[in-house]
């Protein structure tokens, strides 16, 4: 029992630091991809080519003082950021980013729970930052900040639906709800679920751009209409705790991607991580991608994509799913 | 049941307002019922401290009006004083003055297009125009000296020669931007998010477009055909061929249009200027008003005689008020200068575009979303130093 606990809390240990670190060196990835897009240098000052950038920015964070308005409701305003954050790290705890290693003489699962409802788990918790959105959009006393969270949580709720949905299909076809199982179900390259669930595939990443307020989706924290929406009036390393949950649940969409529709860890010659990391690198590329190329939607056209094309079609992609796995 | 409006107060320090432009939103949800610009926040007093200068000393202080555009600003300004004295630029800077005032709408049509399109989200399309905005910019550097506040229009010409290297340059420009121009297009003429975000938004009517005085791209994009190049030329505009590019919808998204044909339009001026371009002095030689060039006052006693005089003292424009309008990249620009005589002018007063334009924000906006308020914002083309002059 001791020797299962012990183990458990080191994958958990270094899992979460290897996120954090992804998450750091994200914004630095970000910003060096959109200025190659963008034909410009980016950062290049901190370390070589910029590298360490991300280090002087937590510096700077954690050195700013904290400002918190009047008028703000105090506990929901200093409870709010740690909301956002923490359900934004605890889904990678169901992703297995590899199979079985002997270290010891010990056999290790690489994955942190191996849970039978591991997919429900994901949803469940993903669902839960939207509570940190709007206790900040709320709590702070400030309209821009109020519109950002009424904005978000409006569009959050639309888009969990339509992630749910498009991911039932995978459920049906794998009959089970299990990740690492699923995972092993597509043990060779046309088997994974990309080819067997493209619109399901499509719809997952369409909604998971929108849930994790990424361009072209980024309304809630549209800089020019809102200054920086929902979390306007924070400042300091509260900010930051925003700014890097917003990068974990980007991480985790591609995680959750690479498993369910990418096969996962499974690919030929290079070992197991390095296959599920170059999957969950690709994700995110595209992520950074689509915003340097796509303007922005407008707040109703938004929940009318949202609920008249992404709803739909999701249910149409179920229904077929369905019928064809029936015959 | 009872529901309450909530006031926004929209800059004047905000990302999207263009400068210190304070717009006093009314909100129902998220629906304007109310929109008052406010402006005033960048009021530099430019047209009061022009009393208190030499005619020759206010070309600079045009520049800072306008700063995407101060080539226009200063042929306005050059234009009415000219008119007041009764000179007349020689064909050389004439041709000069046309190329440089198209580069000009270039540049300015640029960071318009940019900073919609960044307001919009469509955020690389700000460093685009901005690498091309650097061919411009390097322009106005080998003319004048200066990046953005060049003074290079002289009353009666302008300051120097152009520089040798200068023909290769605006060549490279034409060649080059067509094929940028088909990028831009590439990136956001058919996408559909720039479409659903522009089309039919900020929607003006023809006749309210009129009434309201709005001038430029905004009233040729709502189906006027008025340009001053063609209605009232100047500055040797009529020996030029070039289209007014016109669209019906009035919306966000037809502005854009009219602007990116304007832009390929003054490629076209640009040419046939940098092919047709005359020789011959680019200053009229009118002595005790025009200053002779730098040559000239180095080596002729007359000229020097002269050059002391009007740096010192300046000309004696006859008594009168002029009052002359150019096309500007942003609508009507025009100068009114009343003289008394005196070295300094009386009473200057100009019409900015941009003001003019903003004042009709409400009408585009009421009854919309506010994230069209930033669309709309965008789409008018305001800059605030020419707004509070």
């Amino acid at each position: 029992m001791l020797e299962f606990v012990l183990i458990t809390v080191v994958k958990a240990v270094v899992v979460v630091t290897v996120l954090l670190l992804t998450c750091a060196w994200m914004t630095y990835a970000e910003r060096k991809i959109l200025a190659r897009m963008q034909s410009r240098i980016g950062p290049n000052v901190a370390g070589w080519k910029g590298l360490l950038q991300p280090v002087a920015d937590l510096v700077k964070l954690l050195f700013k003082e904290e400002v918190i308005p009047g008028g703000a409701q105090r506990t929901l305003y200093l409870l709010a950021p740690l909301l956002a954050f923490i359900p934004a790290m605890l889904p990678i705890a169901m992703i297995p980013f590899g199979s079985k290693i002997t270290l010891f003489g010990r056999e290790i699962n690489l994955v942190i729970a191996n849970y039978d409802n591991g997919l429900l788990f994901i949803l469940a918790v993903a669902s839960l930052s939207v509570y940190g959105i709007v206790m900040a959009g709320w709590s702070a006393n400030s309209k821009y900040s109020l519109l950002g969270g009424l904005r978000s949580s409006a569009q959050m709720i639309s888009y969990e639906i339509g992630i749910g949905m498009s991911l039932i299909g995978i459920v049906l076809l794998a009959g089970t709800l299990n990740l690492v199982d699923i995972v092993g179900q597509q043990n060779v390259w046309y088997k994974w679920f990309i080819f067997r669930q493209p619109i399901g595939f499509l719809l997952y990443f369409v909604c998971a751009i929108a849930e994790t307020n990424r361009a072209p989706f980024d309304l809630p924290e549209a800089e020019s209409e809102l200054v920086a929406g929902y979390f306007t009036e924070y400042s300091s390393m509260r900010f930051g705790l925003f700014f890097v949950g917003e990068y974990a649940n980007m991480v985790t969409v591609a995680t959750v991607a690479t498993t369910l529709f990418l096969g996962g860890w499974q690919g030929p010659f290079l070992p197991p991580v390095l296959w599920f990391i170059i999957k969950a690198v690709a994700v995110l590329f595209i992520y950074i991608w689509i915003r340097a190329s796509l303007p922005r939607f407008r707040y109703d056209q938004l929940m009318k994509f949202g609920w008249y094309v992404v709803i739909p079609l999701a249910l149409a992609n179920i229904l077929v799913t369905a019928l064809v796995d029936l015959l | 049941m009872q529901t309450e409006t909530m006031t926004v107060n929209l800059g004047p320090q905000h990302p999207a307002t263009h400068g210190v432009l304070r717009v006093v939103l009314e909100l129902d949800g998220e629906v304007v019922i109310k929109c008052t610009p406010e402006v005033g926040y960048l009021h530099t007093g430019i047209e009061k401290t022009a009393e208190a200068k030499l005619y020759y000393k206010v070309i600079p202080m045009t520049d800072r009006m306008d700063y995407l555009a101060p080539m226009s600003n200063n042929l306005g300004y050059c234009l009415a004083v000219e008119k007041l004295l009764g000179v007349e630029a020689p064909p050389k800077a004439q041709w000069a003055r046309v190329l440089l005032t198209e580069i000009t709408r270039l540049n300015s049509h640029l960071v318009w297009l940019g900073t919609h399109a960044l307001d919009i989200g469509a955020m690389s399309m700000l460093l685009y125009v901005f690498r091309e905005r650097e061919d411009l910019l390097t322009i106005y550097e080998a003319v004048s000296g200066q990046r953005m506040m060049s003074t290079y229009f002289r009353i009666g010409g302008l300051t120097d020669d152009l520089p040798s290297d200068f023909e290769p340059m605006v060549r490279k420009v034409i060649r080059t931007f067509p094929v940028r121009f088909d990028e831009y297009e590439n990136i956001l003429t058919n996408n559909r998010i720039w479409r659903n975000r522009t089309v039919g938004v900020g929607v003006i009517s023809k006749e309210e477009a009129i009434k309201s005085g709005i001038t430029g791209p905004i009233l040729r994009a709502a189906g006027v055909k008025h340009d001053l190049r063609k209605v009232r030329p100047y500055s040797s505009y009529e020996k030029f061929d070039f289209d007014i590019p016109t669209q019906e919808a009035s919306d966000c998204f037809a502005r854009y249009q009219v602007r990116l044909e304007e832009m390929r339009q003054s490629l076209r001026i640009i040419q046939q200027a940098i092919d047709g371009m005359p020789e011959g002095r680019y200053l009229a030689r009118v002595p005790g008003v025009v200053r002779p060039t730098k040559e000239e006052a180095l080596f002729q006693m007359e000229a020097m005689i002269y050059h002391f005089k009007l740096v010192t003292e300046g000309f004696h424009p006859p008594k009168g008020e002029v009052y002359v309008t150019i096309e500007s990249p942003k609508g009507e620009l025009g100068y009114y200068i009343v003289s008394d005589g005196g070295t300094m002018p009386y009473r200057m007063r100009v019409r900015p575009p941009s003001f003019v334009n903003i004042s009709a924000l409400s009408k585009l906006v009421v009854g919309r979303l506010l994230a069209d308020v930033i669309a709309c914002i965008g789409s008018v083309d305001i800059v605030l130093g020419e707004v509070d002059r």
